[in-house]
């Protein structure tokens, strides 16, 4: 592991990278024929087929809230309720996570609504004490 | 061509929770009713494909035939999440399609644990992603589903709901449903929110159960005589193609509106020949939005088409009046086979208080998280 990687907090999913500057990203892998956008590693274009090398692109940080659910119930130590979202990104790929800072209520979540990725420290930490820091998605004022 | 297939004999267990049985002793119950419904045993059967989720390491194929004849036939263990019942059944189809087997036996069989559907997880650092990057647990994506379907169209919880209504209504007309109770509107509505907009009425049941199917090539079925035979007229499975969010929210959509294309056209049919559906309603926003995927009504009308009355038994095409996933139960690996067995039995005539009258044609449908969609076209011979 480089020194850099040290340098920054563990996450919670691979693609949550951070810049020179130590700020956080999410980072999306380009297919070079197609354009298709993934979160995930894979061996070809799932749309294409295209065998080419992906290009790793940075994701936008704003989107559209395309639909949701309001969880009430899940396992045991869970929080609930909160909202699972499915968020188109401007121009890239559609990205699952949590929205926050809104009522977990259907008159305050609005299918089409504008928001935006934000990063959190987790309160979980690695074995080295570190905090995890994930994404999240939030309502974006106009 | 290759000739025509039929379902010999049919049958399931009364769906319920059985903690103390085995899964093959519940898999060899419903081999037995169905050998018995064809007036046939198992050494008259030349394969066995077994579908199943939860134990499907475990030989259940095999298990089964420990307790009912070791005839010693090819086994084939098939899991393909909720379609694995209806992955067997198809595999046995292909079987006797191809010409390579004249009698076969499909049997689905799932015990399951009471509670959610699915696992919390936690990758190496231990740490769930549930609750933390949205949902994966089933309820909370088929409501996501549902509420793709409001955005588009303006469908409201109140329509969802009534899938359950009419669901559980169907049901006390089954006596082999998990549950025979009536659950009005508002007690739909008002019950437990699960994943908002599905409440815990508009949940499938977890159950245990078991059902099996006989099948047969022409040849043998004009040789049995056809009395009770019900034709297998079209067998579609589909997985899911790329679409633009497939892989952030499972596409459950396109992969039925594929296997249902693929089907009425090997069918040689349209939705509007369809005189019944058992449908994969593992949450009252599924079965909305796939009135659509069938075709049974247009684009965006799904809402106005419960509102109509159209799936109620009595109506233009009822929807699971065997009270479906909701209330007769989803035991994951033998719901495939259960929804064959309630299709053939009202094209048999034999559905009692619940009979569609007249039923010529019936399909079935099954939707596997994966995906896995398998559509089956069944027809009164
Ligand atoms: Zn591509």
């Amino acid at each position: 592991m480089s020194d850099a990687a040290l340098a920054n907090p563990p996450t919670i999913v691979p693609f949550l990278k951070f810049g020179a500057d130590g700020a956080p990203y999410l980072e999306g892998q380009q297919c070079a024929d197609c354009g298709e956008i993934y979160t995930t590693e894979r061996m070809a274009c799932s749309k294409c087929f295209s065998r080419k090398p992906f290009k790793a692109v940075k994701l936008p940080t704003t989107g559209e809230l395309y639909t949701f659910s309001i969880v009430h119930r899940s396992y045991p130590g869970i929080k609930v309720p909160f909202v699972s979202a499915t968020v188109d990104l401007d121009a890239a790929c559609s990205l699952k996570g949590t929205l926050i800072d809104v009522e977990p209520d259907p008159n305050h979540v609005k299918t089409g609504m504008k928001v935006e990725v934000v990063f959190r420290e987790l309160e979980h930490r690695n074995k080295e004490g570190r905090t995890y820091v994930s994404y999240f998605f939030r309502p974006r004022q106009a | 061509m290759s000739e025509d297939v039929y379902v010999l004999g049919v049958d399931m267990i009364k769906f319920g929770r059985f903690p103390h049985r085995t899964i093959d002793g519940l898999g060899a119950e419903a081999a037995l009713l169905a050998l018995d419904d064809a007036g046939l045993g198992i050494r008259d059967m030349q394969a066995l494909y077994l579908g199943n989720v939860g134990h499907v390491t475990q030989f259940v194929g095999q298990k089964i035939l420990q307790q009912i004849g070791q005839t010693g036939i090819p086994v084939v263990n098939c899991t393909n999440a909720c379609a694995s019942g209806a992955t067997a059944f198809r595999e046995a189809y292909l079987a006797v399609k191809s010409g390579e087997f004249d009698l076969v036996l499909a049997v689905g069989v799932e015990q399951m644990g009471k509670g959610l559907l699915g696992n919390a997880g936690g990758g190496d650092d231990g740490i769930p992603r549930e609750g933390l990057l949205g949902s994966r647990l089933m309820p909370a994506l088929f409501a996501e589903v549902g509420m793709e379907h409001s955005r588009k169209y303006g469908t409201k919880p109140e329509h969802f709901a009534k899938v359950s209504v009419k669901n559980h209504h169907h049901s006390t007309l089954n006596p082999k449903a998990m549950y025979q109770i009536e659950t009005p509107l508002e007690e739909v509505m008002g019950a437990e929110m699960i994943a908002y907009p599905n409440t815990k009425l508009m949940c499938s049941v977890n159950v245990d159960g078991s059902a099996a199917a006989v099948i047969a090539s022409a040849k043998k079925a004009r040789e049995l005589g056809m009395g009770r035979a019900v034709r297998v007229r079209a067998s579609a499975l589909t997985s899911d193609r790329f679409t633009q969010r497939d892989l952030t929210l499972p596409d459950f959509n396109t992969c039925t509106r594929d296997a249902a294309r693929i089907a009425y056209e090997k069918a040689g049919i349209g939705p509007q020949d369809i005189n019944l559906v058992e449908l994969h309603d593992c949450f009252a926003t599924a079965e909305i939005v796939h009135y659509e995927n069938l075709g049974l009504c247009g684009e965006g009308e799904a809402g106005a088409f419960i509102d109509s009355g159209a799936t109620w038994l009595g109506g233009k095409v009822p929807v699971n009046v065997s009270g479906g996933l909701l209330s007769k139960g989803h035991p994951l690996g033998a719901t495939g086979i259960a929804n064959i067995y309630e299709v053939a039995t009202h094209l048999r005539g034999e559905a009692g208080a619940r009979q569609v009258e007249g039923a010529r044609l019936g399909l079935t449908h099954v939707l596997g998280l994966g995906q896995a969609c398998a559509v089956h076209v069944l027809e009164k011979v």
